[in-house]
């Protein structure tokens, strides 16, 4: 488990660079006219980036055969709400200055509010039962679905910032063709075990269900 | 070109880097550089955490500047913000590029054609536009329709100056202006965010207002590139973009222009684009304001506080005609 450590130490660290890249511009008058719209924009883009990172453990470790990978997901997943939080305080704080009565306007009115609000909310259980004794008290099963959730934070995300643009739609483009392939290779999976299962069934009725279970992910 | 001594050992005989390391360290190694990559948006910049952003007045000095009435006595946002942080399209939807992007733009030879409606069709010089009349600093509120602004010392003179000798027809209801097409000097143009050439329009009773600036400079000097050099127009009472840079064109018409950003969203962008705080954007309230360099956010005044253009609008449903 050298390996796993060794890789969990540098994704770590390397998910604190854009935090740690902020404060150091911050510190060195780098964040130029608009410090605030930087923070919002980057705190925003590495939310983002995070989920698709977390979305493709999967796929990575199942192409690469690599499946002690699945040893940093959760972490990159509480990098994501990490993110997440401080895109959200970036908003409520430095947008709105913790004014509820604009804020309530606004995700009642703004739909890029509404949706980017929403994904961010369906965060919070995922990250609440981030711990190993909630998984246990879930049951493996009922926490892998719980946190399918990501799914619609990732969508929610991408329509966020489509929605936010005024006209380059280039880069929501770019992370919404990104996360589509990364669903649809779920899809893809699931329908191929379906499939399977099909064709299993008559013969093996089941302990192929239980092994499909386990390798699902 | 080779200056000074070869090397004493031949390069084939060097060792490859990959080999002297032991494989241990140059696992390690590509781990790192693999964690760079992951980061890479993170190390992609890290030139412009050490070098600072340009500050220096590069540009010629204008002399004989006239002080204007018009000018509010609000703190002027710094000339670094003002020439580096721009939203220039025609360069990129990145405000922070046009800076770079538009260091080697040529502005000079640079004609502009006064056509449509007009007793006489002309190719006017810049350089002689610019000489219709003094040159004034003309310190104006900017507030750009995504919610943020800034105060700058336009130098320039009322554009009515220039309608006035361009002589247009009675027929002549509206102006409108054409920024300059080139890709192959404005990148930006070489994608379709925006329709290009870009146009913006006015009404021949906003255009004559005395408050509308034919502008060719800024803080003393000429026109920075990336702020639309080397001639562009300043409407203070109006949303930024309606501001047209870099133009080669002045055309009078008699019917309303059609501006790019209403022809990108009809929705969202008008043709008067007036400041007000009371008329949202469809997506974002238009109520608050961020001034460069205040940490609060300051209530936007309707037509950014120029009241005088009030009377134009007389009798107008603004919510309609926004």
């Amino acid at each position: 488990m050298n390996r796993l450590r060794l890789t969990k130490t540098i994704v770590f660290l390397a998910a604190l660079v854009p935090l740690g890249r902020l404060v150091w511009k911050a510190l060195h008058d780098g964040l130029g006219a608009n410090p605030i719209e930087v923070i919002t924009h980057s705190t925003g883009d590495w939310t983002l980036i995070l989920v698709l990172t977390t979305l493709s453990i999967t796929p990575l470790r199942r192409i690469t055969r690599q499946y002690w990978l699945i040893g940093v997901r959760r972490m990159i997943g509480l990098f994501v709400f990490f993110y997440g939080t401080l895109h959200c305080l970036t908003y409520i704080w430095l947008d709105k200055f913790f004014d509820i009565h604009e804020m309530l306007k606004d995700v009642a009115k703004r739909r890029f509010i509404t949706v980017g609000f929403s994904a961010f909310v369906l965060l919070i259980p995922l990250a609440l039962t981030s711990t190993k004794g909630w998984i246990r008290r879930l049951g493996g099963k009922n926490w892998q679905r719980l946190h399918r959730l990501i799914y619609f934070t990732g969508i929610l995300g991408v329509v966020h910032y489509t929605w936010l643009v005024k006209a380059d739609l280039r880069k929501p483009i770019e992370y919404g063709i990104v996360l589509a392939i990364l669903l649809l290779y779920r899809v893809g999976v699931w329908a191929s075990e379906k499939a399977s299962e099909k064709r299993k069934q008559p013969a093996m009725p089941a302990p192929a269900r239980s092994r499909a279970e386990v390798t699902k992910a | 070109m080779l200056i000074g001594k070869p090397p004493a050992i031949p390069s084939s005989e060097i060792t490859p880097k990959a080999t002297y390391l032991n494989r241990r360290n140059f696992l390690a190694g590509a781990a790192i550089a693999g964690a760079a990559a992951v980061t890479g948006v993170a190390f992609h910049d890290l030139a412009d955490l050490v070098a600072p952003a340009l500050t220096a007045h590069a540009n010629a000095k204008i002399d004989g500047l006239q002080k204007s009435g018009f000018s509010t006595t609000e703190k002027e946002t710094p000339y670094k913000d003002v020439t580096n942080y721009n939203n220039f399209y025609e360069f990129s939807t990145d405000k922070y590029e046009p800076a770079g992007l538009a260091k080697n733009f040529k502005t000079r030879p640079w004609t502009v054609t006064i056509d449509g409606l007009v007793k006489k069709k002309q190719v006017l010089d810049v350089d002689a536009i610019i000489k219709m009349a003094a040159p004034e600093e003309r310190i104006y509120r900017h507030r750009c329709v995504e919610g943020w602004s800034i105060v700058v010392p336009w130098v320039g003179f009322s554009l009515s100056e220039l309608i006035k000798r361009a002589d247009p027809l009675p027929k002549a209801k509206f102006v409108e202006f054409t920024t300059l097409y080139d890709p192959k000097q404005m990148p930006g143009q070489r994608t379709s965010v925006l329709k290009w050439p870009y146009v913006e329009g006015l009404r021949m009773d906003e255009a004559m207002h005395p408050l509308a600036l034919l502008c060719f400079g800024l803080y003393g000097e000429v026109l920075p590139n990336q702020d639309g050099a080397p001639l562009r127009i300043v409407l203070p009472w109006k949303y930024g973009f309606k501001s047209a840079k870099s133009i080669v064109r002045i055309r009078f018409t008699g019917d309303q222009p059609m501006n790019t950003w209403q022809q990108s969203a009809p929705g969202e962008y008008g043709f008067y684009s007036n400041v007000n705080p009371n008329v949202d954007h469809p997506r974002w309230s238009q109520a608050k304001e961020r001034r460069l360099g205040e940490f609060l956010k300051r209530p936007t005044l309707m037509f950014n506080g120029y009241d005088q253009v009030a009377s134009l609008y007389s009798g107008m449903d603004l919510k309609k005609n926004f």
